[in-house]
């Protein structure tokens, strides 16, 4: 692994550990998933016009769009959903991956999910959802990364 | 009868009385007494199945029909008093017309297939309604597309109540079949089977009814609605998963061909030529659920030894109560609002998406049902993607319904 590349992972993890350290302030769960739902507020939202079918995320029970382009090599998310709760996932997701390297992101290890019950505390349909989002960002970054190398 | 609760209060020793008997409701979740609204979409189990289908693995577990041995016999007399008691529950002239199922879905699948089969032609019509479960619809688009039989909907008026006019208009001598669910299980509208039937048996088409949610809540019986198929879930009244049974008529069970191929089902097997057993077990291929079928007659005598009408008045309170105390909260929308309902509640918060208010409802403990229902057309019909749905039983109270709406105030609060 190229030291590009480190670098980006070690960003991505410092994110991961700002995430897990808000949650940890928060015993209550239904003060996190407040939380959760300000996160959401916070979301680079999709324009409106990219509100497409092709773009919304499959196996979640509220609908997720998401899109992504480059600026400098980097990658940058937006998206949107139609349900609040969904909408603070995918902006916690969009927030720890915005900004790096595709080679960044296929590389990291989302450790965050788990160390702030996330997955766990949503039905394994949820967390479907949840990794369906995962793997679309992957998707999108590993897309990125074949145009590169072109 | 609506002023009952005022006139008398509710009846709490009663659904006292009943939640006792039901040990998994005594419990936490996420820190907070677990509050179970979601019995349409499978209801508690009382001790005595429980414990019914204990005693079957502990005491006489055996293959069934097959041995000469002691065992064998006493799970094969089980099974069939089952049967009797289920043929008696639903008014069936005779135990062979109760053939065991894996439930509704088993049920559907195995009367559209052979109807299908040996039944329908090329440009024979097959009628729904709108507010069909996915369960009674797909086994017939199958059906549609063994036999070239047609596909008509019958529509649902805006309070979720069937449109008997249009119904009536589509009723025409290629009707083949009308099927038709008894109880809605996403607005909990109660049809007017016995009249849908009548007025099927007028242009001399088959009828089906889909019974999943019908049996917990009041008596059913299918010679005074007159049906040629009624199809049950165990699950929703009180019984195990994965059994049901379909009662069909004995004459026509006769005639219909089998649906799976299988041991039991057969009279004598030769690779030239196989016979069939006669029904129920020519539709009753292979090892059948045998503690189930046990829990699912523990389940009914369970229901023979409750007050029935004390059931639907207490019912009838819930869904009284709730439905008062739900509409004062701020962009309530009920869906489904037909006067003649189960205990049942469909329902949005305007501007709140069902998902959001079915997690927040779970962190605080109360268990309701928050999609589609597997009603997808009907969600279609109200524009909607989703409701949430309260399902009440007799084991829930006046005082869960009160943390239903102070719940859903604090999800409202915290998500717009
Ligand atoms: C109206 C209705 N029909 C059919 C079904 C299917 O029942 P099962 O899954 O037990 O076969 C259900 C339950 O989900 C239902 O509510």
């Amino acid at each position: 692994m190229g030291n590009a590349v480190e670098n980006e992972i070690s960003a991505i993890n410092r994110r991961q550990d700002e995430v897990i350290e808000e949650f940890a302030l928060f015993d209550d769960w239904m003060d996190k998933y407040d939380h959760l739902i300000s996160l959401g507020r916070e979301l680079p939202l999709i324009d409106e016009s990219l509100k497409t079918d092709d773009r919304i995320i499959r196996g979640c029970q509220s609908k997720v769009w998401l899109d992504a382009g480059m600026e400098d090599g980097k990658v940058q998310f937006t998206a949107d959903s139609d349900a609040i709760i969904t909408k603070g996932i995918i902006a916690t997701l969009v927030r720890v991956l915005n900004g790096s390297t595709p080679a960044g992101i296929l590389e990291t290890d989302l450790y965050f999910i788990d160390r702030i019950g996330l997955k766990e505390h949503l039905s394994p349909t949820r967390s479907n959802g949840l990794l369906a989002m995962v793997k679309q960002m992957k998707i999108y970054a590993l897309a990125f990364q074949a145009k590169n190398d072109e | 009868m609506a002023n009952t609760l005022e006139a008398t209060g509710p009846n709490t020793a009663f659904a006292e009385g009943i939640r006792k008997q039901f040990p998994l409701l005594n419990q936490q979740v996420n820190g907070r007494p677990l509050v179970y609204f979601d019995n349409a979409a499978t209801t508690q189990k009382p001790q005595q199945v429980i414990e019914a289908m204990n005693r079957y693995y502990r005491e006489y577990n055996s293959n069934v029909h097959r041995g000469v041995h002691h065992l064998s016999q006493v799970a094969t007399d089980a099974m069939e008093q089952v049967r009797n008691r289920m043929a008696d529950f639903l008014g069936a002239s005779r135990h062979e017309e109760i053939i065991f199922t894996s439930g509704c879905t088993g049920g559907i699948n195995l009367a559209a297939h052979i109807l299908g089969r040996a039944y329908l032609r090329p440009g024979d019509e097959i009628l729904l309604t709108e507010m069909e479960h996915h369960s009674n619809i797909v086994p017939w688009q199958l059906a549609a597309e063994i036999s070239g039989a047609i596909i008509k909907v019958i529509p649902v008026l805006e309070d979720g109540t069937l449109d008997l006019e249009a119904y009536q208009n589509l009723l025409s001598p290629r009707t083949k079949v009308v099927a038709f669910v008894h109880v809605s299980n996403a607005l909990g509208t109660i049809n007017p089977a016995a009249e849908i039937i009548s007025m099927a048996k007028n242009v001399g088409a088959l009828t089906l009814v889909d019974g999943a949610q019908a049996l917990a809540h009041e008596r059913v019986n299918v010679q005074d609605l007159n049906c040629d198929f009624y199809v049950t879930s165990a699950h929703k009244h009180y019984g195990p998963t994965g059994i049901g049974v379909l009662y069909g008529r004995y004459e026509l069970l006769e005639k219909l061909p089998p649906y799976q191929g299988g041991g039991e089902m057969i009279d004598r097997v030769t690779f030239d030529r196989t016979t069939y057993n006669t029904p129920p077990f020519k539709f009753e291929a292979g090892t059948p659920n045998i503690a189930g079928i046990i829990g699912m007659g523990a389940s009914i005598e369970w229901l023979q030894e409750q007050d029935i009408e004390q059931v639907k008045a207490y019912e009838h309170e819930l869904l009284a109560y709730a439905t008062r105390a739900l509409s004062e909260i701020d962009g309530f929308v009920p869906v489904g609002t037909s006067p003649n309902k189960a205990a049942v509640i469909s329902f949005n918060l305007k501007g709140v998406h069902h998902y959001d208010v079915g997690v927040l409802l779970d962190k605080m403990g109360l268990a309701l049902r928050t999609g589609h229902h597997c009603t997808q057309p009907l969600m279609d019909c109200y524009a909607i993607e989703g409701t949430v749905r309260a399902s009440f039983a007799p084991y829930n109270t006046f005082e869960e319904i009160d943390r239903l709406v102070e719940a859903l105030r604090k999800a409202q609060q915290m998500l717009s």
